[in-house]
Parts: structure tokens; sequence; C-alpha cells
């Protein structure tokens, strides 16, 4: 199938879907490209496919290089112990949180306007986790040996240690990374047993009846499995919370200046959200494009995650103020030190104020509708906003730690070759297998979709729209 | 449900291979009746299959509320058991270690574990117990031998009432069927 750009019939709409959607027009939107044979896949997809391999192999190389030199191909050392690998850790997991907040957070919220983005946004998750917990293994120094970690019986006699933050991050990520891909999959399951009525040949039977687990859509099946779906949602939803602030404690708990602040945990998960929403924008205006999928991801799904994006990005520049506040308000000699270190000093002052200009400044234009309306100024902004998470991490993580007490003991930080190449195989590796997600499977939720079309046809419930009706009526009659 | 199969489903007279009589539906609204009026005549053994899940159909049905929700919460709290005294032991009993002059049961450090391991359990009960008493994964099923069934997961809708409830009788319920409007009734073998 070629690139379709908004067949016929297809008008951007501020609807949480486009008028008229039928159950079978939702199937063959959806599933077309995902049932369509090898030989006609589009060619965008292979030339991605293409750079995410090339970029998934120098990750290989760079985990090569890693174990067999050891971490000293990195810029850390001392004081900077924690340099890229921490960064891009965090950067990574914030990055998923959004995913898990639009399919849990806003399924409690009865959002309808959740569905349409769920189900890419918990794949786009589930790929950060994956690199975002290659990470800190990486950065162990014996990697192959990360399994000490776990309370398992063995011949040392011993536990590890669970008072140690690195301890919390497994058992965090972990289980944050397993009910991700319970929840995708329990999601996925009628979707599956879709495809497998409606494939095209022996493989694609094979597969998605493997996968659909003989799904019938029984009545019983239904009320078991939403159940299931709203209790996954409602444990989720702390989980997430939880992931965030424990990594935030992973800082709180050492004694650095600048790190030890109570602020740390919300303010670390509001930054999470708002790196998180600006990945859902760069997927999903690609994608949309891409599949024609305009009538379900609609205008309305850009506006609210930019709306979004706006909220936990003021969340986060509150933080910012909060942090130099508090590191005044102390009076303490070395977290003074520490903030005027950030914003003023010579060697790095330049990255916390691209960081205000990025987090702070960018993300003001999204108050006008006219932006929140163009998906260009959105994909640009979203750009902008990753650079700028990225960045505050740089300066929490790295900046912080050049100069922390002693100033004997102070030092600088220069990343390597290998750090980067490292960070930038990790777009690979997210971009394989977000490729063979959008290929393989459906990547909008077609059974909660159909639900969502019925009420849609049948009970005209979008509150969204009757407001606006209601507000152009009254705007009409003074 | 390939297309042999269907055409010796209709064939084959109502026997102990019979698995029930089904009535396939344009309109949700149709099952909808199509279960009221099927519990006002007196059948119990019946579901329904549905592209999408039907708000209230398991009431129109007749059937009992999910336990789901209490065995995630047993689940729940004996992960938090559990999660808290692995730390306990390890920390109190198995290898009691001065650690920075805090005491042995340092519990605020114990918090992040025992949550995500009460997380973890209970995700886990609710994800693999509804699978289980689903049934699934179960490769066959006799109501896929209903013809045209491949349109459940699209957007037609399905009344199966089974032949072992009481009140089944080959042709009068077959009578009762079609006097719902389905687009049509089909025995369905086992």
């Amino acid at each position: 199938m070629a690139v379709r750009t908004g067949g016929p019939g297809t008008v951007e709409t501020n609807r949480v879907i486009g008028p008229g959607q039928t159950s079978s027009g939702i199937d063959d939107t959806v599933n077309a490209p995902v049932l369509v044979g090898l030989g006609r896949t589009p060619l965008w997809w292979w030339i991605g496919l293409g750079i995410s391999l090339g970029l998934l192999a120098l990750y290989l190389v760079s985990i090569v290089v890693l174990i067999t030199t050891g971490t000293g191909v990195w810029g850390n050392n001392v004081p900077v112990a924690w340099g890229m690998p921490i960064i891009n850790f965090v950067w990574w997991i914030g990055i998923g949180h959004a995913g898990t907040l639009i399919s849990a957070a806003l399924l409690l919220f009865r959002q309808p306007w959740r569905t349409s983005i769920n189900r890419f946004a918990e794949a786009m998750t589930i790929f950060a986790v994956v690199n975002a917990g290659l990470y800190p293994i990486l950065h162990l120094g014996r990697p192959w040996v990360f399994y000490w970690l776990l309370p398992y019986p063995n011949t040392y006699g011993l536990f590890p240690q669970f008072r140690s933050p690195l301890d919390w991050d497994l058992f965090a990520i972990g289980t944050y990374a397993s009910v991700s891909v319970l929840f995708w999959f329990i999601g996925l399951i009628p979707d599956l047993a879709t495809l497998r009525d409606q494939s095209k040949n022996r493989f694609q039977r094979l597969l998605y009846a493997t996968l659909a687990l003989g799904w019938n859509g029984s009545a019983k099946a239904w009320q078991r499995y939403q159940r299931a779906y709203l209790l996954l949602a409602a444990l989720s939803f702390p989980l997430v919370l939880s992931v965030h602030s424990t990594i935030a404690m992973d800082f709180a708990v050492s004694q650095v200046p600048g790190w030890n602040n109570t602020i740390m945990p919300p303010y670390f998960v509001a930054g999470a959200v708002f790196a998180g929403f600006a990945m859902v924008l760069l997927l999903a205006i690609p994608l949309r494009k891409a599949f024609g999928l305009e009538n379900l991801i609609t205008m309305r799904h850009l506006d609210n995650s930019a709306k979004l994006m706006l909220a936990t990005g003021m969340i986060v520049v509150y933080g910012y103020g909060v942090e130099l506040f508090d590191a005044w308000y102390s009076g303490v000699e070395f977290e003074r030190f520490m903030a005027y270190n950030r914003v003023f000093g010579a060697d790095h002052w330049w990255a916390f104020w691209l960081l205000i200009a990025a987090n702070g400044v960018a993300i003001q234009p999204l108050w006008f509708r006219s932006v929140r309306q163009s998906p260009l100024a959105l994909f640009l902004i979203s750009v902008i906003v990753s650079i700028g998470m990225w960045l505050e991490r740089f300066v929490i993580v790295a900046i912080t730690l050049t100069k922390d007490f002693l100033p004997s003991s102070w030092g600088d930080y220069v990343t390597t070759f290998w750090d980067w190449s490292l960070y930038i195989g990790t777009f690979g590796l997210f971009g394989t297998l977000f490729l063979l997600f959008i290929r393989l499977l459906p990547s909008i939720a077609t059974a909660e979709m159909k639900e969502l079309a019925h009420h849609d046809a049948h009970h005209d419930l979008d509150p969204y729209e009757e407001i606006r009706a209601r507000q152009l009526e009254q705007e009409a009659r003074s | 449900m390939s297309e042999a199969n269907a055409a010796h489903a209709a064939t084959t007279d109502a026997g102990p291979d019979l698995y029930g009589l089904v009535a396939e539906f344009e309109e949700v609204e149709a099952l909808e009746a199509a279960a009221d009026r099927a519990r006002e005549a007196g059948y119990r053994t019946m579901d329904a299959y549905t592209p999408y899940p039907v708000e209230g159909l398991d009431d129109r049905l007749g059937f009992a509320p999910t336990r789901l929700g209490w065995i995630v919460l047993a689940a729940g709290i004996v992960g938090a058991l559990g999660g808290f005294f692995l730390q306990y032991y390890a920390n109190v009993i198995f290898y009691p270690l001065n650690i920075g002059g805090k005491p042995l049961n340092s519990w605020p450090n114990f918090i992040v574990i025992t949550f995500e391991v009460t997380v973890l359990l209970s995700a886990f009960t609710a994800g693999l117990f509804m699978l289980g008493r689903n049934g699934l994964p179960r490769p066959y099923h006799p109501i896929f031998n209903t013809p045209n069934f491949v349109a459940a997961t699209r957007d037609r809708f399905f009344l199966c009432i089974e032949a072992r409830d009481e009140r089944f009788d080959p042709d009068e319920t077959r009578s009762f069927l079609e006097d719902l409007g389905p687009v049509r009734v089909s025995e369905v073998e086992r």
C-alpha cells in the first residue's frame, strides 16, 4: 500500500473520531497496513527500517566495545561517576511515562480521546523502557552479573542490599516493564482475534491465531476482560508515578547538593510526562499521515496532547524555580554554590539557559489554539522539548557532580565518542521495534474504537462538541 | 468455520453433537433485545459474541458479576506482606548488617520494593486469572463452527442458546430465535 495522505472523505476534525465511522470501516482503515502483503509494504517503511537497523548495529558495536574494554570508554570519571548512561536512562524512562498515563490514567478519568492513541503510546512506553532498562545494567561495569541484584538462593548465602536505590530501580523498572507488557498484550488480544479472522495468508493466520489465544468475544469473557483491564489501569497509574519517584529518590538518598530536594519526585514525574507527550506527538503526527488515520487520530488528540504538554511543562518550570529558591533559602553554602554554578558557572551556564529556553519559553506558543492546531508547529516544539528534557538531566546529573563540596575534588565532564554512539544507537533499537510494531500489529485499538464509534453514532456523547455548540449558539444570540 | 464445516453444521440434525443454536444479528440493539427476550422465555445457558464489549449485556444474559477484584485484592495483600518480609528477613534475621547506623528494620528503605512487589503480583494475577477463567489459551471452541463467525470480531453480533439449557428444544428454540429477526439461525456442532 502506498502512503495515503488523507484519501477522499478525510477532513481534519476536532471531534474525538471523524464523523460516520463504522465497525468494518475502522477495521479496514487500521488493519489494512498490517494485513497487506510483504511486497506491498510502503517504501518509507523499508527506508526507516534500514536506518534503524544501521543505528541498531552501532548500538551493538558500542556495547561490545564497552564490555570488552570497560566503562573507561565513557567520559564517566570521579567526581562525575553518573554521566551519559544515567542521563539517557532517565531521559528514556521519562518518555515511556506518557504511554502509561494515556492508557491508565485517562481510562480511569473516562477520557474517550485516549482510545485512538493508547495502543501506540503503550508500545512507545515498552520500547522506551527497554532502552532505559539496559542503561543501568550496562553501567554496572560487569553487566553479565546483573542478576546479583535479584533476591535468589545462591551459594554465597547473600541477599542484595535492599536499602540501595540500585535495587529499588531493579524492582521499579522490572515491575514497570513487565506490567506494561502485560497491559499492552491484554489490550491487544481482541484486536489479534480480529486480525486472525481477517488474515489473508497462512503466515498471518498462524501468527495472529497463536497470539489471540483463542479469543471469541463472548459476553462472559468480555465481562472478566473489562474488569481485568480496569484493574490493570488502576494498578498502572500509581505504578507509573512510583517509577519516576523512585528514580528521583535515587538522587535524593545521596548527599550531593541539589539532589536531595523534597520536590524531586513530583517534579521528575511531571518532567517525564512532559517529555513523553512530546514523543507521543513526534510519533502520532507522522503515523496518522502515513497510514491515513486522520479520522481516528484527529486534531483533537494533537490539541489535547499539546495542552497536557503545556501544563506539565509549566510544572517543570515551577520545579526549576523551587530548586533555585530552596538552594538560597536553605542557607547552606554548598546548595547556594550549586545553584550559582548551574546558572552562571563558567563551564556549563549555556546548558541551563538552553534548557530554560527549550522547556520554559518554547512551549509558550501552545497557549494559542492556532499553534495547537498546526501539526508542523507541534512537531517542532516537541523536538525542542525532547532536547530540553535531555539538557535538564544533563544539568542535574553531570553539572551538579562536577563541583560538589571540596574545591580540591572538583572536576569536569567530557563526553566521548562511545557515550554518543551508544545514545544514538538506542534510537536504532527504538526505531526498529516501533517500525516492526506498526507493520505487524494494529497501531490503534480497534475493539475499543468500535465501542466508541457506536456511542458516537447512537448517543452523540461528545461533551466537547456539545459545549462548543452551546458556546457558538450563545455567541450568535449576543 | 470453513465452508465445508458450515454446510455440515447446517445439515446435521439435533443430536448429542449439537453445541447450540446461534442467531446472527447486524445491530447491537437487535442483540440486546434478543437477549432480553431469551431471558424472558426462560433460557439461562446462553452467551453472546460481540466484536466489542457491550455495556450491560452481562446483566441482560443473567451473568453473575465477576469476582476477579477480590482475587486481585488478595494477591495484592500477599504481595505487600511478601515484599516487606522478604526484606525484613534478609536484613533482620538472615544477615543482620549495620549500614550507616540505620536500625536493622529500617522500614522506610523497604517501602519502594514492597510497593513494587504488590503491584507486580496483583497485576499479573488480574491478567492471568482473567485469561485462565476465560479458558484461554484455547485453540478450539465449538462456537467457531458457526457460519460467518469471522464477523464476530468485526461487525456482527451473535447469540448462542446452548443445547444443554433445560428449556432447549431444537425446533422450538429455532423458531424462537427466528422470530427475533436475525440474519440467520445456525445449528452449531460441538
